[in-house]
């Protein structure tokens, strides 16, 4: 057997983390800062103290402030969760079908979440939940989406990698040929657009309320994956290795299931369908710090965050005041820096 | 820690895998099982290591139903090296070796000063204290063995089960692997494939056909050409090892029936 070249030097996690998380702060500053309303930073600094102490805004400054605390800021928190995690549960969902080329989106649930975003938006379903129609439908047909799938590929010998990746995406292509149809048989123009925009996710309707229930369900997410972190590693190995380490791979890969299909669904439901982070900041993180999943799992949601912050600014201000679905913008930021570490790092290909 | 076998029985798909075992493994003793493909000798060992739930009979753990184990009681007594690749993950030897401490380990707990010794001490073992922080994907077939060894001394097991450990490697890997388990003091029950190894390494061997144990005992009561030639379908000729006396096998095909009259 020819020796395949080393893995890349691996960094330091204590300092990595600590600089990630001073980035992400740096970034939500920048996302609150950064706009096309043309406010300088002192007023937008004053406005974010003035919000976080209670203190107090004069009459004419009310709308300058409501667009840094009303829209600016929820926005940017709104993309630092969302990236976040998709970032967490591409790591899991790669772990939980031994699959380097899996995502967030793999196991049908977003597929299923855009039947339901597009029924609102297109047919004006749900109406009568008002604000919450759009996400709450998402965040429904994503869940029957995971049933869908969970049916489908369970066998009495429980959940195997192949027969999950093959019914998650032989379901989306179902999923993704629906969602179409509705958008074809739209008659009204600007809602067929408006349900673009969502395929390819949008940050536009972030608000406070929406925050606080997707934040919890990253959360929470994370929390499971980090304290399943080591038995992740086991079961990335292989099902027999899993077993002779005790740490029973049938009951885990349920586990996982469940818990990223539910954070796909919350996030998928505040945010659209936004691709990319999910599949490639696991490969990033890989690179940076190892295959180790505490590791990879500490790391990479703030990445995620990190990155999707940046790449909503990058959308609204590119074409302002026209919005750039955040997905195009992911690609177009995310592939080459992918590339380019990709080719700078040796990276043994396939290898994580 | 010693192994026994009780009327094991495995289905699978309304066939019947494995009929009537009855074995035993003495602590510190070193057992073989030997068979043709096919024959049930993975079976035997998945149900051993748990990823096998038997329709009947039970494995003991020094008396203890090791099915009835909590699955990481029974990781901390029992380790098991599958006949498995890997998976696609580029971790690092360091980092494989380290997931033979996950039953000893809570989930919220840091690594310990203990599972760091129990690492280094193993890897020393196995004489991989080098390869540290390679890439397990990047290592020769030999290397990766040794690693995955280290992996179950890490574990601090009384039992080793391993299927097909010497399978791949070359001649000089072979023997290297097989005198780093027996060196190791376990109780040990293996799978092998040549029937050389097994007749040079194994206190006892088991001879598994069509799921059931066709022969017991030791090497040289076992191996017989008459066996062979039933079991495996191998003219085989005895002859003792010149330096040690094991018995050791060379083999020819059987004449086809009708033939030599």
């Amino acid at each position: 057997m020819t020796a395949l070249p080393a893995p890349a030097r691996r960094l330091p996690l204590t300092p990595l983390v600590v600089a990630l998380a001073a980035a992400l702060l740096g970034s939500l500053l920048c996302g609150v800062g950064l706009g096309s309303s043309g406010l300088g930073w002192g007023r937008v600094l004053r406005y974010l103290h003035a919000g976080l102490t209670g203190g107090e805004i004069r009459a004419d400054e009310v709308s300058a402030y409501t667009i840094v605390w009303e829209l600016r800021l929820p926005r940017a928190l709104l993309a630092a969760v969302v990236g976040a995690g998709l970032a967490a549960v591409g790591v899991a969902v790669q772990a939980l079908v031994r699959n380097a080329l899996a995502d967030p989106f793999t196991l049908g649930v977003s597929g299923g979440a855009a039947v339901g975003a597009s029924a609102v938006l297109l047919f004006g379903v749900l109406g009568s939940l008002g604000l919450w129609a759009l996400s709450g439908a998402a965040f429904a047909s994503a869940l029957a989406a995971m049933v869908l799938v969970y049916a489908v590929a369970r066998t009495p010998q429980g959940l195997s990698p192949l027969r999950l990746v093959l019914t998650g995406t032989a379901l989306s292509y179902g999923f993704s040929a629906v969602t179409t149809l509705m958008i074809f048989s739209a008659d009204r123009g600007d809602a067929a657009r408006s349900a673009m925009m969502w395929l390819l996710g949008s940050l536009g309707g972030a608000n406070w309320r929406s925050l606080p229930l997707a934040a919890g369900a990253v959360l929470a997410g994370l929390g499971f994956l980090l304290f399943s972190a080591r038995s992740l590693n086991a079961l990335a190995m292989g099902d027999e290795t899993a077993i002779a380490l005790g740490a029973g791979p049938d009951r885990l890969r349920r586990r996982l299931f469940l818990v990223t299909a539910l954070v796909t669904g919350a996030v998928v439901a505040v945010s659209g369908a936004i691709g990319f982070v999910g599949l490639m900041i696991p490969h990033l993180a890989r690179m940076l710090v190892g295959a180790e999943h505490r590791r990879v799992l500490a790391v990479a949601p703030l990445l995620g965050a990190v990155l999707l912050v940046w790449v909503d600014i990058v959308s609204r201000l590119l074409l302002a005041p026209v919005e750039l679905p955040v997905g195009v913008v992911t690609a177009v930021l995310g592939v080459p820096c992918f590339v380019v570490l990709l080719r700078r790092r040796g990276h043994v290909l396939g290898g994580a | 820690m010693r192994v026994e076998i009780e009327d094991l029985a495995v289905e699978a798909a309304g066939t019947r895998l494995l009929t009537d075992i009855q074995l035993r493994v003495g602590s510190g003793q070193f057992v073989g099982l030997v068979g043709p493909n096919g024959s049930g000798k993975s079976t035997l060992l998945r149900c051993v290591y748990r990823a096998l739930r038997p329709a009947a009979g039970r494995v003991l753990l020094d008396g203890t139903d090791a099915h009835r184990l909590d699955p990481r009681e029974s990781a901390r007594r029992l380790a098991a090296l599958p006949q498995e690749s890997g998976g696609e993950f580029d971790f690092t030897v360091a980092e494989v070796v380290a997931m033979g401490r996950l039953p000893h380990q809570r989930a919220t707990a840091r690594t310990t000063e203990a599972d760091r010794e129990a690492c280094a001490t193993a890897l020393a073992r196995v004489g991989a204290t080098h390869l540290a922080g390679r890439g397990f994907r990047t290592l020769s077939g030999g290397e990766k063995q040794r690693v995955l060894i280290a992996r179950a001394l890490a574990q601090r097991p009384k039992v080793l089960v391993l299927d097909e450990p010497t399978n791949h490697l070359d001649i000089a890997h072979q023997l290297e692997v097989l005198s780093l388990v027996r060196e190791s003091g376990l109780t040990v029950l293996a799978a092998l494939h040549d029937l050389n190894l097994a007749s040079a390494h194994c206190d006892v061997l088991h001879v598994i056909a069509g799921g059931r144990v066709a022969a017991s005992g030791p090497p040289a009561a076992v191996l017989t050409p008459g066996l062979l030639a039933e079991v495996f379908g191998v003219r085989a000729h005895r002859v003792p090892h010149p330096e040690t006396g094991v018995p050791q096998l060379l083999f020819d095909r059987l004449p086809r029936e009708g033939a030599q009259a």
